[in-house]
Order: structure tokens, then sequence, then C-alpha cells
């Protein structure tokens, strides 16, 4: 019982200043720290590497280790959209309604080859990568990709959002790309 | 009566006459017909309302593009069945691609409705007479009917495969 309690992992504080009582860092690294490890996904699986994401989300894997425990299947709670398999041309439309109704900050990550470029679809029905129509972050290449790759794609983004500036999603840059893509 | 090919063709040509019930032949044990534009849709009404065939379910129909028969590109084939006499029948009718209009099934066999718009879709074949004549599997904005041969099947939007192990 006494040694039960030794598991648990903490993540180590940010750099910053300690002293005795207190400990000063900057609020950009304690909110990227928190949601790092906090970061919910929302599961857009149209094909066969969604079976690939429920081996990811199952015990074996375990995605809920890198904080993502909760898959949110309402776009308004979530913070990634992890879009898994062949997105036809008629589901584009779809996918950049979902990104829209998610809240700043979002991240995208294009699970597998058809989600990245279309993959072996190269036909007039298939969106040739998720990328035409939503701003992607992360793309995980495979076909289908193993569960590692994709839990190495979470924590590529778990990356982005611990070192992302706060002011990043105000910044011009960002309102152009989003203009690029015709989202508001 | 048992239905054979022999005794429903004889039936069908009896009714309807040698020019415009054609080119019957068996490719795989179920009778194929040719006929026309201007017969097909009584032709498949007398199929549905005869005592003796009872020809009353639409197994499917769909359109074929045969870009080099002069004349005779485009094709509607339907394929019919006898549920009673558990008996088939395909007939096709042959247009030009020049004048890509069929008349519509949907007043006989309701189930044709989705059909039609998949075959409108997918060839550009107009069938009048269709309350809903809409695209139904691709995207609305699609401004062409790609299974005609004319059109690729490859993405054109794609920039990244120009080069020649990709056939471009």
């Amino acid at each position: 019982m006494s040694d039960s309690n030794n598991d648990i992992k903490l993540v180590d504080a940010p750099d910053g200043v300690s002293g005795a009582g207190f400990f000063a860092t900057s609020f950009e690294k304690v909110i990227g720290l928190a949601r790092k490890h906090s970061l919910w996904p929302l599961p857009f699986a149209t094909s066969c590497c969604g079976i690939e994401f429920m081996a990811t989300m199952g015990s074996n894997y375990d995605i809920s280790r890198f904080g993502s425990e909760r898959p949110s299947f309402s776009p308004r709670q979530a913070d990634i959209l992890m879009v898994m398999g062949t997105i036809a041309k008629k589901m584009g439309p779809v996918v950049k309604q979902v990104y829209e109704q998610m809240s700043e900050p979002r991240w995208v990550i294009a699970v597998g080859a058809c989600a990245s470029s279309g993959g072996i679809f190269d036909t007039y029905s298939v969106l040739q990568g998720i990328d035409r129509v939503v701003p992607v972050d992360v793309y995980v290449p495979g076909c289908p990709p193993r569960p590692e790759q994709i839990l190495d794609g979470l924590m590529r983004v778990q990356d982005l959002a611990a070192n992302e500036s706060l002011r990043r999603r105000n910044s011009p840059e960002y309102q152009a790309l989003l203009a690029s893509y015709n989202i508001k | 009566m048992e239905l054979t090919n022999e005794n429903v063709l004889g039936k069908i040509i009896s009714k309807f006459g040698e020019d415009n019930i054609r080119d019957p032949y068996s490719p795989d044990g179920i009778m194929t017909i040719t006929t026309n534009r201007e017969s097909i849709i009584d032709l498949i009404k007398y199929l549905y309302e005869d005592e003796e065939l009872q020809i009353r379910f639409l197994t499917t129909l769909c359109g074929v593009h045969y870009p080099d028969q002069k004349d005779r590109e485009l094709c509607v084939m339907y394929q019919l069945h006898s549920l009673r006499h558990n008996y088939r029948l395909r007939i096709k009718v042959f247009f030009p691609s020049a004048e890509p209009i069929m008349p519509t099934l949907t007043n006989i066999y309701a189930s044709s409705n989705w059909m039609e718009r998949e075959t409108f879709d997918f060839y550009g074949i107009i069938f009048t007479g269709h309350p809903n004549l809409t695209r139904i599997l691709n995207i609305d904005e699609m401004e062409y009917h790609p299974m005609l041969k004319q059109y690729p099947l490859e993405d054109l939007t794609r920039e990244d495969k120009i080069d020649t192990f990709f056939g471009r």
C-alpha cells in the first residue's frame, strides 16, 4: 500500500525562479504544460486508419497515457481533430464544418496516406489530402500507420502545444493562414 | 406456363415486332435483348402487367459507354426479375451520345428513381419525366460526368504527379 503511489509520474515543473514558499514562471509555460497533457481528440474516422485508432485508444497502446483520455465526439470540446481515412470530395465540407466548430486553440492531425495526400485513391471522387480544406499541423504517414506512429503524431502535437506562444492564434500569419482556407 | 428464353422471346416479339426487339443472346444464361427508346417503357410495362410473365422486379439499371460504337455510344441496361417464376431478363437500349435522352421508368418502378439519378450523375443521360434528376453520389459542383471515357480517372488538381513515373 505504501509503495503504490510511487508509480505515479509527475511532469517536471517548467523553468522558473523558485525560493522559499514561491515559484515564479511565465503563464505561457504553465498553460502550455497544462494543454500539452490534456489534449482531447476528436476522432474523425472514415476507414481503416480509424481501426488503427481504435487500437491506439484501447488498453494496449492507451492514448490516455498522453492526456487524451476522453475522445470528444463533439467538436466544441475537442482540441485535436484527428482525420483518419479516405475523405471523399463530398465529405470535404463536413470536415471543414467540424473544424470550424472547434474552438481555439485547435490542432489537426492527418492520419494515414489518404488523409495526408489522397493515398492510392488518385481519383475524381477523393479529396487529395485534407490540407485542401483545413490547415494540418501533423501528418502521420502509413497505410495504415501503426498505433505507435499515431501516438508519435500525438506527441508531436504535444510539442506544438507546449511551445506555442499564447499570442500565436492572434498573429497576422495565423489569420492569413485561416483566410487562405476561407475560414473566418 | 414455365418461362424459358424461347417462349418469352416469342411472346415479346409477337407483341412488339422484330424491328423493336433485336439481337437476342444469352451470354450467361440470362436472355439479353436490345430494344429502342420508343419501345422500352411499353415493353417493361407489358412485362409487368402480363399475367403469364409477371416480371415485376427491377434488379438494377445502369449506363454503359462504348466510345467506339458510332451512334451507339451510350447504353442503358435494365435487369428484370420475375419473382413468381424466378426468371431473369436483361434489356439494353443503345443511343448516340449526341442525344443522351431516355424516358424515365419511375412511373412503373419507384426504385428506378435513385438508379436513374446515378446514371445521370455518371453518364449524363437525361431521363425525361424524372421527378428529381440531380446528382446523387458526386459533389454538386462537379462539371462533368466522370464515367464517360473521355475523362481521366485521376484527380486533375494534383500538381505533384508530373514526372514520367506517374504517366503524366
